[in-house]
């Protein structure tokens, strides 16, 4: 068991299909399959524990991703927007590496392992003779290796093994299952579970992947129309940036004449924006995708129907559902469960615990898993009658004052529905009579005013009075990082600062 | 001893296959001849010759073996005496 058998089926069953569309080139399946087979060569005959990528997303993705994977080493692909200061301890955990480099980046050179500039890389391997590989089957080797974005300190290192992974993509994608004119445009950093996901599932499916180095509105936009995209993936900040752009440029909706699926995730999607989103492409498939990097990607989906169902649904209930991540995949159990990990009914918010085939839940050799095998995801939610998850942020994230326990979310939500208010975060603030109170950062819609006092007027009339913040912090935008995740520990800083 | 992840080769046509699910026993054939990791060729049994498709799931009746077909080939793929089936996934929606 090997992911790499997903490129081998690809270039078994249609080798002259195009596969990867990068800066205008095309590359297809039989290419890229070589291509990964000389990587492999190389990988082994270095010495090296790991091949790690820093860069971009280019063809060197894929090939590496493969090209280790046939090599039985761990990819360990590296967010390139890091320090330098950061990179390096990063580097020293996983030495010897056979480090790939993008062209911006410091030299890294180090005393062990081989350090290559990553179209040194590609020149290398996409040309040569036929190299033929065996390689290992061992479904509980390591495949990918990846630092967590380190929000909470310092980055953990999430294990997937080819079992995960594989698991994963035999689980939610058919076999060949795209036409061959279809494409999906990949902007999401390679770095990140989606990226790595992206391109397993587009190659097991045989659906073509255009890549866009860096995300920007103007540019995704060019780029979906020239290339006839049909499915995209977007996390919150990329689609509230292309509705804008849409809005203030010349290009219409209309322009992306192929468009007919986007799928959405890696954050949590306010209401109002995939309203919008809705309106704009009424005939497009929406899918909203939950999941982590320690559970191979996605765990539930709301899929298209659900979206149609809720949009235009009177039942209140039912037209929340838009705000839900939907239902557990197949082969995916989910439950919830309070602080003693007791299992807790409909409505009841807890933490959200995964089981499954697709799920690792092990870091750096120490497993998180229970004795039954059920991941603690640390994300707190709930389920409704119909089993709609819906989530309320990070266990972490949780507000406890005087003993009650406040989601985030629930006040974020309701500040999302406002139209004088664009974004918002609550976070908790240290207060010696509460332990803990409601602390608020807001941005005010472009050309709207709206005073401290309308606001608590407005969560006081809508939620419970232990909601209302004590301090509010307007401000120009909110701090995320580039997947859409909200860096709450920046804006709770914000109020330590302003507290002293 | 059938495990999963296992990559068999069928001795009378081109098919592959990888063991997803296995139980007791290895009685796993491709056109009436045992499937094997370096098989030598021979003929298959001219009744067992339906062909597998490549990206297709097989599995028996009680769906306590399945196996993923990675290389289509003529035979068809038996259990223990029973031809298995195509298994009816549900198709998901792309979510990455």
């Amino acid at each position: 068991m090997n992911i790499a058998l997903f490129l081998q089926m690809a270039a078994e069953a249609c080798p002259d299909r195009r596969a990867l569309t990068y800066n205008g080139e095309h590359y297809t399946y039989a290419a890229l399959y070589a291509a990964a087979k000389r990587a492999a060569y190389r990988f082994s005959t270095a010495n090296c524990k790991y091949v790690t990528l820093i860069d971009v997303s280019s063809p060197a993705v894929p090939i590496a991703l493969m090209g280790a994977a046939m090599a039985g080493i761990p990819y360990v692909p590296i967010n390139y927007r890091l320090s330098e200061e950061q990179i390096v301890p990063l580097l020293d955990r996983i030495e010897p590496a056979y480090i790939i480099l993008g062209a911006k980046e410091a030299t890294y050179s180090r005393d062990s392992g081989v350090t290559q500039d990553s179209s040194d890389f590609l020149n290398e391997v996409l040309t040569g003779d036929y190299i033929e590989v065996k390689w290992n089957e061992d479904p509980t080797a390591v495949a990918v290796q990846l630092f967590t974005s380190g929000t909470t300190g310092t980055p953990k290192a999430a294990i997937l093994r080819h079992e995960h992974l594989v698991s994963y993509i035999l689980g939610s994608v058919d076999f060949m299952g795209a036409e061959e004119h279809e494409a999906t445009l990949v902007s999401v950093p390679p770095y990140h579970i989606a990226g790595i996901s992206a391109v397993m599932s587009s190659i097991y499916a045989c659906r073509r992947i255009v890549q866009l180095a860096n995300f920007d509105p103007a540019e995704w936009l060019r780029l979906c129309a020239e290339e006839s995209v049909t499915n995209v993936f977007v996390v919150p900040t990329m689609l509230t940036r292309i509705i804008e752009e849409l809005r203030f440029s010349d290009f219409e909706p209309s322009d992306l004449k192929s468009l007919a699926s986007i799928a959405y995730g890696g954050g949590k999607m306010p209401v109002p924006v995939i309203e919008q989103a809705l309106a704009l492409y009424p005939n497009v498939n929406f899918t909203n995708a939950y999941g982590l990097t320690e559970t191979s990607s996605t765990i539930t989906l709301l899929d298209p129907d659900d979206h149609r169902t809720a949009i235009d649904h009177d039942d209140a209930a039912v037209h929340a559902r838009l705000g839900s991540v939907g239902k557990p995949l197949p082969s995916v159990e989910l439950e919830i469960r309070d602080d003693e990990a007791k299992q807790l009914g409909p409505w009841e918010s807890g933490e959200i615990y995964v089981r499954g085939p697709q799920v690792s839940g092990e870091y750096e050799e120490r497993s998180v898993l229970d004795d039954d095998g059920w991941f603690p995801t640390r994300d707190a939610g709930y389920l409704d009658d119909h089993g709609y998850l819906y989530l309320s942020g990070r266990a972490d994230d949780v507000i406890v004052r005087g003993g009650e326990n406040l989601s985030p979310g629930e006040i974020e939500d309701l500040l999302h529905q406002h139209p004088a208010i664009s974004d918002a975060a609550a976070v908790g603030m240290p207060s010696e009579e509460w332990g803990e109170v409601v602390a608020l950062a807001v941005v005010k819609t472009r050309g709207q005013e709206i005073t401290e006092d309308e606001i608590r007027q407005h969560i006081r009339e809508h939620l419970r009075s232990s909601r209302v913040p004590e301090v509010i912090h307007f401000t120009s935008e909110l701090p995320y990082n580039e997947t859409g995740k909200l860096l709450r520990r920046v804006v709770s800083e914000w109020f330590r600062i302003e507290g002293d | 001893m059938l495990k999963p992840g296992l990559r068999l080769k069928s001795a009378v046509c081109d098919a592959e296959i990888m063991v997803i699910k296995a139980s007791e026993g290895d009685d796993l054939t491709c056109g009436g001849v045992a499937l094997a990791e370096a098989p030598d060729k021979v003929d298959g049994d001219p009744g067992e010759m339906n062909g597998c498709l490549i990206g297709k799931r097989y599995v028996n009746e009680a769906e306590t073996v399945e196996v993923l077909c990675v290389k289509s080939g003529d035979g068809s793929i038996y259990y223990n005496g029973a031809e298995l089936m195509t298994k009816d996934t549900k198709k998901l929606p792309s979510s990455d």
